[in-house]
């Protein structure tokens, strides 16, 4: 069955109760600037979980926007491509020679490698997929379970996109899709040829969405949900709408992962052209930049930061990953978060009154200014213990999942109460602000991963 | 601060891998963090992390427990001296209480923790924050003439059979400190219960005047002299002889309000155990066979330690349901529990302590039923999908 129009469900919003929204200093001010342009650019294997990267490139070889940089092992035909032209300057490796970063000198003159283009509606599946393939575009596509990039062999049970972003200082997508529509419902004409037929699902905000923008999406189903973060994860949408059950795929895409898909079929390059907020307590003109994925940060921070001790994180700060001064943004971020790094002793820090201390628990009188925006550094705030508190994480979590049972069949690898009690339908991001607000401090993101990692040597 | 931190990180490589006095790594590392929130930052997952920890938690708890604690210092005192049939002011009462029952937190605190500290040092593990709360409310719990020895005896027994042989906090079955009171109770009953205990001096050949009892609300009702049961709201405000900690029913609702307000006790087990002692005491009013089961529901609620066990002992998240569903089930079976063995059990006047300790053994029990409807209706979804 085909989805001819935008069937939508504008009069029942999900609104969801638990969660917790974290308001941080310096969100990105709605304006857009242009980014300095970058000398370097780098594509990095890291930004893919569980990526077994293979070389297709050496230092000093030239490139073209869309010449392939390295493939996956065990999937050659994903390929990931340079997002501009120039030299490939270097392979800069980490422990056990993995590779870390595949840094392009940039020679500024953007010649790019072309692809074919049409509209997909006159393309088949198959077509569609050699195209995003050979581009580098496929792995904007990812799959859940176990947010990877998704197989090209499967057909998921649906795609799933999200319009909004509720993390802290998150970039608002309201903003940066404005007058975009053409190329964004080209990106998902191009999705909907993937999915034989499935139904594309578009979960937007009824404030913060723009209502023109969505109610003129075509081929899709839209579904509303308001309420504190996670509400704008996909995998929190997903659960909602159609939840993963044990052998079923789905995919998601982020939204300007989606304009890249329609540049290419619209232009026949891989455009990276995206627009990246800048936003933290330590940033002087917190906005958004029109930049490329892969661009070194160094040219929007220089001159734009307060302080000197910092954490650089490309994406947000409850998920992202920390890079470093001159380090680049990762292949599916739109947000370049800046904040204090916190490795400084506080004496007696957990017994004082803690006006300035942002806690989910009231333990701490800062729970008198609710709103006031806070300035949080990267301190872990105590040590590592065994689970005590509970029912804490569920407040966190707006799905029927009990999180701290999950982490704890993962510690002891007990692969039949993984899968009973719902593995499959979270990923790292959703379960981010139980780490956030865990008072034992555990790395549930990493266990969750290591749980992903069991499973899938399980099932072969 | 600043000259502190410095004499810190001065003699902390004695302390380290290779220095001096390795082998008190985990003390040293306990005192260090005690006074200085360590300057560790998140390397994976989440770049920034809530400012709660486990210190602030129990710190919160122990806060709670201020209130009943400096009452029953007040009440230890005027006790005391109402047995002597002297009246008083509030400062030397308290002051009176005071001295008696500092000797007992001391005690508690010293070798709980330095059994703690021994088994961290073993196990190389950090020092757990648990025992701040067990070692108040250890205190709390007792007689306030219990022999000091006898209390350290029970502390050791309560932090390793209670704890450490579970792996350490978080990882127990039984409540710690009720397994410290449960040792005290069956190793010495006769300095656990009786008319003689509750009043510092009795047990020591203090006579009282004539006239006074000593006999808690509970042994009054279970004698079957209901006429000699204090008034409802004396029994309320905790004017009347008991452990230490449990008479005064306002000063543990202003615990409970504080931990309910923080997030750190869950009011459903609170609420739910009120219920549940509430409804026996009802089904046992309608029985109504004996004196006992003629005591008005809502009075069992104010007498004995209900209202302290069910604040600040049932809701010690480790030890409960650690499900939400379960919670309300666990606690509401606790609170029926408490009432029944209280009113029922012939041997001792007293019901909340055993109730707790059976409960905490069926709270697993609890969390697998309410786990198991959640995969069912994971599993359920498929059948309807398929």
């Amino acid at each position: 069955m085909r989805y001819q129009k935008n069937k939508s469900s504008m009069s029942k919003v999900i609104n969801l109760k638990r969660g917790l929204d974290i308001h941080l200093k310096g969100v990105a001010e709605k304006s857009l600037e242009t980014a300095p342009a970058s000398e370097t650019y780098a594509v990095k294997p890291y930004d893919f979980p569980d990526l077994t990267p293979k070389l297709s490139v050496k230092p000093g070889e030239p490139v073209k926007t869309g010449t392939p940089l390295f493939y996956d092992k065990y999937r050659p035909e994903v390929v990931f491509t340079s997002p501009v032209s120039g030299t490939v300057k270097a392979v800069s490796r980490g422990e056990r020679r993995r590779i870390l970063e595949v840094v392009i000198d940039s020679d500024g003159k953007d010649e790019a490698v072309s692809f074919k283009k049409g509209d997909p509606k006159n393309l088949s599946g198959n077509e569609i997929k050699d195209i995003l393939l050979k581009s580098g575009v496929w792995p904007f596509i990812r799959q859940r379970p176990f947010d990877l990039i998704a197989n090209p062999e499967d057909t998921p049970k649906a795609i799933f996109i999200s319009l909004f972003d509720t993390a802290p200082l998150a970039p608002d997508y309201a903003f940066i899709l404005k007058d975009k529509n053409t190329l964004f419902q080209a990106g998902l004409d191009v999705l909907s040829k993937l999915t034989g037929g499935k139904p594309v699902h578009v979960g937007y905000h009824p404030e913060k969405s723009d209502a023109s923008f969505v109610s003129g999406l075509t081929d899709v189903e839209t579904h509303a949900f308001k309420g504190p973060h996670p509400a704008g994860n996909t995998g929190v949408q997903i659960h909602h709408i159609d939840p993963i059950n044990k052998g079923e795929v789905v995919w998601v895409v982020n939204p300007q992962d989606i304009l890249v898909i329609g540049r290419l079929f619209t232009e026949g390059v891989y455009n990276p052209e995206r627009i990246v907020a800048l936003a933290g307590s330590e940033v002087k003109s917190p906005k958004y930049y029109v930049t490329k994925i892969g661009a070194s940060v160094k040219g929007i921070l220089d001159g734009n930061l307060v302080g000197r001790n910092n954490r650089y994180i490309s994406g947000n700060v409850l998920t992202g990953k920390k890079i470093s001064r001159e380090g680049y943004i990762g292949f599916y971020d739109s947000l370049v978060s800046v904040i204090p790094e916190g490795n400084k002793f506080e004496l007696l820090g957990w017994a004082l009154p803690g006006f300035g201390k942002f806690s989910f628990y009231r333990t701490f009188f800062s729970w008198l200014t609710p709103e006031k925006p806070y300035r949080l550094d990267t301190n872990l705030h105590g040590g590592r213990r065994a689970f005590v508190l509970t029912g804490q994480y569920e407040k966190v979590l707006p799905m029927d999942i009990y999180p701290m049972h999950l982490i704890k069949a993962i510690l002891v690898d007990d692969i039949d109460m993984m899968e009973n009690l719902g593995i499959y339908e979270v990923v790292e991001e959703d379960i981010a602000l139980c780490e956030f607000i865990d008072v034992s401090k555990t790395e549930m993101q990493t266990i969750l991963r290591e749980g992903f990692r069991s499973l899938i040597k399980e099932l072969g | 601060m600043k000259a502190l931190r410095r004499y810190v990180d001065k003699i902390k490589p004695n302390f380290e891998k290779g220095g001096k006095y390795e082998k008190l790594r985990s003390t040293f590392e306990a005192f260090e963090t005690f006074l200085f929130v360590p300057d560790t930052v998140t390397t994976r997952g989440s770049h920034i992390r809530d400012a709660n920890d486990m210190k602030r938690t129990m710190a919160l708890v122990v806060i709670a427990l201020v209130p009943a604690l400096l009452f029953g210092m007040w009440n230890v005192g005027h006790q005391h001296f109402l047995a002597l049939g002297e009246t008083t002011g509030l400062w030397q009462s308290f002051w009176f209480g005071f001295l008696k029952v500092l000797p007992l937190i001391v005690v508690s605190y010293v070798v709980g923790l330095g059994t703690e500290f021994f088994f961290a040092q073993v196990r190389g593990h950090e020092v757990n924050e648990g025992f701040l709360v067990s070692g108040i409310l250890i205190p709390m719990i007792v007689p306030v003439d219990i022999p000091l020895w006898m209390l350290a005896i029970a502390v050791i027994f309560a932090v390793i059979i209670g704890k450490e042989v579970f792996g350490g906090t978080g990882m127990n079955i039984l409540n710690p400190a009720l397994t410290a009171r449960a040792f005290l109770f069956f190793a010495y009953p006769g300095w656990m219960s009786g008319d003689q205990v509750w009043i510092a001096g009795l047990k020591h050949g203090l006579r009282a005047v004539d006239g006074f009892s000593g006999a808690t609300p509970l042994a009054e009702a279970a004698a079957g002299h209901l006429g000699n049961l204090p008034s409802a709201w004396s029994m309320f405000a905790g004017t009347i002889p008991g452990s230490v900690g449990e008479t005064s029913t306002i000063a543990i609702l202003i615990g409970a309000l504080i931990l309910i307000y923080t997030g750190v006790g869950s009011w459903k087990i609170m609420v739910s155990a009120f219920g549940g002692g509430l409804i026996m005491g009802l089904i046992l009013n309608l029985w109504g066979a004996n004196a006992y089961m003629q005591v008005p529901a809502w009075e069992h609620l104010v007498m004995g330690g209900f209202a302290f066990g069910m604040v600040f002992m049932v809701t010690d998240p480790v030890t409960a349901a650690q499900t939400e569903t379960g919670k309300w089930i666990y606690g509401f079976l606790t609170g029926i529990m408490a009432i029944l063995i209280r009113v029922l059990n012939p041997a001792y006047p007293e019901g909340v302590m055993l109730a707790i300790l059976l409960m905490n053994v069926f709270a697993p029990l609890i969390d697998h039923y309410v786990i198991e409807a959640n995969i069912k209706r994971r599993l359920k979804r498929v059948k309807v999908t398929a």
